[in-house]
C-alpha cells in the first residue's frame, strides 16, 4: 500500500478583505464578491515566505505522521515563490524538520500545479521502495500586480504531506495527468509580477485541463461523480472551482468542504492541497477523496485516495485547517499590506 | 551576521537543539563547554518541545537595521517548558497585549536578510500559543 501518512497546514494570520483592494483602486467590490466568489486572502506577515511556510506546515505533519525525520529520504517544495532564484529551499526544509544529511530534494515549479508535482512524485518514489518517507509541500505567498484582477485573489498558505507505505491515513488509489503547452500565464525572469491571458485563462485553459484529467482519471478506473465522497479542485477563485464541479456532475456536499478561497484566496500551489487538507480534516475512514490540481503552462494532476480508519486516531495532534483559516484572523488595511508585501519604495 | 557563523548555528536556531548533561540532566541552550550545574562535559543532543511561556518581555519601537518594517514587536525571554530559557523576537501578534506568563509556540520564521543580494536568514520565533 502507498499512501498518506501525515499531513499539515500552515495560513499565515493577516487578512485583507476585497473592499479594502477595491477602495484603493477604484473598483466594484461586489463585482469582485459576487463574480468571483471572493471576500479576503490571507496575508504572509513581513518575516514569513514559502520556506517558513512549508517548515510550519511540514512540522505539522510531522505531528501526524509520528516517525522520525530522519526516516524522510525525499523532500519536495513545490512553489511558484521560493525565496531565492538559486539555493533550494528543499534544503532550508530538510535541515528544519531535522531530514538531513540523508534525503534527496529538489524544487518544483509549475504555477499552482507544484505542489501537486510533488505529491506525484513522493508518492510514486515510496511505492517503487526507493525511500521509507517522502515530504511533499505546496507553498506560496503569491503577488498579484497591484491593481491587477490577481490582486484580490493571490495569497499565502501551505500544505505538506508525508508519503509511506504503512500506518497510512489515506490510501492511494490512481493518479492521471492532462498537460499541454497553453500559455494562459506566466512570468519571466527578473519580472516581480506575473502576466496572465484574461478570459484566455478559462475554457482553454484551467476548464479544459481539469476536465480532461477527471475524465481520464474517471474512464481509467471506471468510476463515476457520485463514487467519491468528496472532491478538491484547484481554486484560482471562488467560481471557477463551483463551475467546474457542477459541469463534471458533483454536488455542493462533495466540494464545499475543500472550497476554500473565497476566505482564503489562491495560495497557487498551496492551494488544492489545502483544500485536500480541510477535507481530510473531516473525512470519516473508507472514504473516497478525487482531488485535481491545475497550473497554468497548463496541466492538471488527480488523485484518488481512500481514507483508512486511522485518520480519526491522527487528526487532532496539529491544529486543523478550518481553525487556521476562521479563528485568530488579524485584519490589515491596503497600506499595511503594501509594507508587508514589499510595495512600497523605501530607501536602504 | 557572516553566513559561516549562521551556517553554524544552524541546528539551535532552525531546530531549538540543546544539550542535555549526562550526569545530572541539566539542559543548556544554546550549548556550554561544561554544564553550569555539575561541571560535567559530557552532553547529549536533545530537542527541546518549543513550548514555554513568557518569562519577561519588551516591546521594541526603534528597531536595529533590518528590523524596521516591523516595529512595534515583541522581545522577550521565554521560558521553555524544559527548563531553557531562550531570548527570542515574539511575533503575529500585537505586541502591547502580551503579558508574562503568556503561552508561546517556537515558529520558523526569517529573521534578517544580508540586503537584496545576501542570503536569508531564518530561525526560531516565538508567537502566542493559540492552537493555530
Ligand atoms: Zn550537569
Amino acid at each position: 500500500m502507498t499512501g498518506i501518512v501525515g499531513y499539515g497546514t500552515k495560513i499565515p494570520r493577516y487578512r485583507i478583505k476585497v473592499e479594502e483592494i477595491a477602495k484603493v483602486w477604484g473598483a466594484d467590490a461586489p463585482t469582485y464578491k459576487r463574480g468571483l466568489n471572493l471576500n479576503e486572502k490571507s496575508v504572509p506577515a513581513p518575516d514569513e515566505d514559502c520556506a517558513t511556510l512549508s517548515v510550519n506546515a511540514a512540522l505539522n505533519a510531522l505531528k501526524r505522521a509520528e516517525i522520525d525525520p530522519a526516516d524522510i529520504g525525499a523532500v519536495y517544495v513545490g512553489s511558484e515563490s521560493h525565496p531565492y532564484a538559486v539555493k533550494p529551499t528543499g534544503t532550508i526544509v530538510s535541515e528544519a524538520i531535522g531530514a538531513c544529511p540523508y534525503v534527496h530534494t529538489a524544487d518544483l515549479e509549475f504555477a499552482c500545479k507544484a505542489g501537486t508535482e510533488g505529491m506525484f512524485i513522493a508518492l510514486n518514489l515510496v511505492k517503487s521502495g526507493a525511500v521509507p518517507y517522502a515530504l511533499a509541500i505546496g507553498a506560496d505567498t503569491s503577488q498579484g500586480a497591484p491593481g491587477d484582477a490577481l490582486e484580490y485573489s493571490a495569497a499565502a498558505g501551505a500544505a505538506a504531506f508525508i508519503m509511506g507505505t504503512d500506518n497510512l491515513i489515506a490510501e492511494l488509489k490512481d493518479t492521471h495527468c492532462f498537460m499541454t503547452d497553453t500559455p494562459d500565464f506566466w512570468r519571466r525572469e527578473y519580472k516581480h509580477y506575473p502576466e496572465h491571458g484574461g478570459r484566455f485563462t478559462g475554457a482553454p485553459a484551467y476548464f479544459k485541463h481539469v476536465t480532461g484529467a477527471v475524465d481520464a482519471i474517471l474512464g481509467k478506473t471506471n468510476m463515476k461523480p457520485d463514487d467519491f465522497k468528496y472532491v478538491i479542485f484547484h481554486q484560482p477563485n471562488g467560481k471557477f472551482p463551483v463551475l467546474v464541479a457542477k459541469k463534471l456532475g458533483f454536488t455542493e456536499q462533495q466540494y464545499l468542504p475543500g472550497l476554500l478561497s473565497p476566505t482564503l484566496g489562491n495560495t497557487y500551489s498551496g492551494s488544492s492541497p489545502m483544500g485536500f487538507a480541510a477535507t481530510l480534516d473531516i473525512a470519516m475512514p473508507g472514504e473516497l477523496i478525487l482531488l485535481i490540481s491545475y497550473g497554468s503552462g497548463a496541466g492538471s494532476d488527480a488523485f484518488i485516495f481512500e481514507t483508512t480508519k486511522r485518520i480519526e486516531e491522527v487528526r487532532d495532534r496539529a491544529p486543523k485547517l478550518k481553525t487556521q483559516l476562521d479563528e485568530h484572523k488579524i485584519y490589515i488595511e491596503y497600506g499595511t499590506y503594501a509594507k508587508f508585501r514589499k510595495k512600497i519604495l523605501v530607501p536602504n | 551576521m557572516q553566513v559561516p557563523r549562521y551556517w553554524r548555528e544552524i541546528p539551535k536556531r532552525y531546530r531549538l537543539e540543546a544539550a542535555q548533561c549526562k550526569k545530572c540532566h541539566n539542559i543548556s541552550f544554546p550549548e556550554k563547554f561544561s554544564c553550569p550545574e555539575c561541571g560535567s562535559q559530557d552532553f547529549k543532543t536533545i530537542k527541546l518541545s518549543g513550548k514555554g511561556k513568557i518569562s519577561t518581555h519588551t516591546i521594541i519601537r526603534i528597531a536595529p537595521e533590518g528590523f524596521n518594517d516591523q516595529v512595534p514587536y515583541g522581545m522577550g525571554i521565554i521560558e521553555m517548558d524544559e527548563g531553557p530559557r531562550i531570548m527570542a523576537q515574539i511575533t503575529d501578534c500585537d505586541p502591547e497585549k502580551l503579558k508574562t506568563g503568556d503561552r508561546m509556540i517556537y515558529q520558523f520564521r526569517r529573521i534578517r536578510e544580508d540586503g537584496s543580494t545576501g542570503v536569508i536568514m531564518y530561525a526560531y520565533k516565538f508567537v502566542p500559543d493559540v492552537g493555530i
